[in-house]
């Protein structure tokens, strides 16, 4: 019965590191996806500086030309160009500083999937003059809808102030409150006859590519094709996202050795009453001969065992649950506000990462082996003559 | 000839603090055939006194000769290793392993010094004949009588063919019939194989058995009669 509550136990511990793992990698696979396809694309292209404290009039002049170019670059999917301003957005009731997006919307949708996001009104339609697409946070921080005006203010190339009324088409909804709150998508050619710009520049030239781990190859191909231009990839541009995913196995390695120094002295304290229990019967396998290094290497085993058959049992389990909310998802809508409040979506897919299952499976068996060695010494300090005494 | 010397031993316990002098000075010498028992009042010092003559426990001073080898200077694993190979136990409380089967209980010993499986199954065949309980060779412990669980650990201290058994009680647990049928068979195994066999008890029926009584007192012994006219 004690070896069961022990295995048990094991299994548990085992299942909940591994859930929390994959619970953890698929928060931050989402994350990450939500970032390149929705917020920043696989790579941005800028003039020096930029990106410092979006100036004006840091622009690519000739992006029109460089566009055909980058397009042409292997592994490139899509290209499109931006214009992007910090700025002011006012309603009737109150005003807010946001960063306006100049897009070609056909252009975008190539690059971005900001138009499966719209949750009222539509993806640049339905008004013809000037429309503006803003996100729901946004629009009950200004308190607008749909059709709704909003007047926003920028600079212009002669760096005078101005001001232009457009009209809400649609409202978007990302899984990111703070994106929502904080961008705002309008005609290219709106906000470049708006600032008086001539329509052939960008501030900002996005790229999306056919596969993620192309990045690194692109990035480096860009850079000495634009050795003027800064290029940079999604882990440059947002370092938060990149320090996650580097951050994440050495946290989830942590958690798991937490979980698992936990379950060790439940072992050792296990084991050690398994020895005190049994005091009599390795007296006796003593006292008929079987060395006290025998006795100690059974009781060893005897723990390896206990937690090799929990850790084996904890890490299918737990890679079978996994793998079936992979494909299905697990919806914490109950929490949707606060993890959309940290940018992460509330619908999980949980990945099992095969790297940290063998990780786990060696620190099982490292555990079994360290939880072991003080109930097996205690039984190597027993003497047979007592220890056939005893009761 | 002497298969076992045991030579001016005394065990003190506790030697710092509050000294229990268990013996005090036991001179014994055995023979191969020997049907011996060691009587005395509780705390005597007969469990002592078998425990060191096994090796399970060293002495104060004195030494324990078996077959020429002193086993009170013996490092703990060949002390371990020798008895194994020379000495067999008989407990009180039986203390066969729960979880296997007659036959395996038996077997391991003979496992533990990695004798080949064919050899070891001939040799349990042999004793579990020996002890009368062919009809139990798969079953566990848990379901033989007292008496039946005595023979198997007699069939088991056996198995590695021992200069000598040491037996510690062994009929305390078991009621008249059985003590009376576990006798039988060690003495039909001590005449026909001429084992040595080394009892302490308290109990009558193995006494009247003996045909050598040893009797000690406060650690010492106070007589040593063999029986049926032999010294």
């Amino acid at each position: 019965m004690r070896s069961i509550v022990v295995i048990i136990a094991i299994t548990l511990g085992v299942f909940a590191g591994i859930f929390i793992m994959a619970f953890a990698n698929g928060m931050v696979e989402e994350r990450i996806k939500a970032i390149i396809t929705t917020e920043i694309s696989h790579i941005q292209i800028h003039r020096p500086g930029f990106k410092d404290n979006n100036d004006f009039s840091l622009r690519i002049d000739n992006a029109n030309s460089i566009i055909p170019l980058i397009e042409k670059t292997k592994n490139v999917a899509a290209v499109s160009k931006r214009l992007v301003i910090s700025s002011l957005a006012a309603s009737a009731e109150t005003n807010t500083g946001v960063k306006i997006l100049g897009i070609i919307p056909e252009e975008q949708k190539n690059v971005s999937n900001l138009h499966t996001k719209i949750i009222d009104g539509k993806y640049f339609e339905g008004v013809e003059k000037n429309p503006v697409v803003i996100g729901q946070k946004l629009a009950e921080k200004l308190k607008v809808s749909v059709h709704k005006k909003i007047i926003i203010t920028v600079q212009d190339i002669h760096t005078n102030i101005i001001s232009g009324a457009f009209r809400v088409a649609g409202i978007y909804k990302t899984d990111n409150d703070l994106f929502d709150e904080a961008n705002i998508f309008v005609r290219y050619d709106d906000l470049a006859n708006l600032t008086g710009l001539k329509g052939t520049e960008a501030h900002e030239i996005a790229i999306l590519l056919n596969k993620n781990e192309n990045t690194d190859k692109v990035k480096e191909q860009l850079k000495n094709e634009l050795p003027d231009l800064e290029v940079k990839d999604w882990m440059e541009i947002s370092p938060e996202a990149g320090y996650l995913v580097s951050a994440m196995d050495q946290y989830m390695a942590v958690i798991i050795i937490i979980i698992l120094l936990a379950l060790c002295f439940g072992i050792i304290n296990t084991m050690l009453m398994v020895v005190l229990e049994r005091v009599h019967e390795l007296g006796m396998l003593i006292a008929i001969g079987m060395s006290k290094l025998k006795v100690f290497g059974m009781v060893m085993l005897e723990t390896v065992y206990l937690s090799v058959t929990g850790g084996i049992i904890g890490i299918a389990s737990g890679f079978i649950i996994c793998k079936h909310l992979e494909k299905v998802g697990l919806d914490l809508y109950f929490w949707k506000d606060v993890y959309s409040s940290f940018g992460y979506s509330s619908f999980i897919y949980p990945v099992v990462n095969l790297r940290l299952i063998v990780f786990t499976g060696i620190m099982v068996i490292l555990m079994g082996i360290i939880s072991a060695i003080y109930p097996a010494f205690k039984a190597l300090k027993l003497n047979p003559a007592e220890a056939t005494r005893a009761e | 000839m002497n298969i076992l010397e045991v030579q001016g031993i005394r065990k003190i316990y506790d030697k710092d603090k509050m000294p229990v002098h268990a013996l005090n000075g036991i001179d014994l010498n055995f023979e191969q055939g020997e049907f011996a028992s060691i009587v005395g009042p509780s705390g005597s010092g007969k469990t002592t006194l078998l425990n060191i003559i096994g090796g399970l426990d060293d002495p104060t001073e004195g030494y324990v000769m078996i077959d020429g080898v002193n086993i009170s200077t013996l490092s703990g694993s060949k002390k371990t290793e020798f008895r194994m190979k020379n000495i067999g136990f008989v407990f009180q409380s039986f203390n066969l392993i729960p979880v296997l089967t007659v036959k395996e209980n038996i077997e391991f010993v003979m496992f533990l010094q990695g004798i080949p499986k064919e050899a070891r199954e001939k040799r349990t065949k042999e004793l579990i004949n020996s002890v009368g309980l062919n009809d139990k060779t798969n079953i566990r412990p848990s379901k033989l009588s007292g008496g039946q669980q005595q023979r198997v650990a007699v069939a088991r201290a056996l198995a590695s063919r021992p200069r000598f058994i040491l037996a510690d009680e062994p009929t305390a647990n078991l009621d008249s019939k059985s003590t009376d049928n576990l006798l039988d068979i060690m003495e039909k195994l001590n005449k026909e194989e001429n084992i040595t066999f080394i009892f302490s008890t308290h109990d009558a029926r193995v006494v009247k058995r003996a045909r050598r009584i040893i009797t000690i007192e406060d650690g010492k012994v106070i007589s040593d009669e063999r029986v049926n006219g032999e010294r």
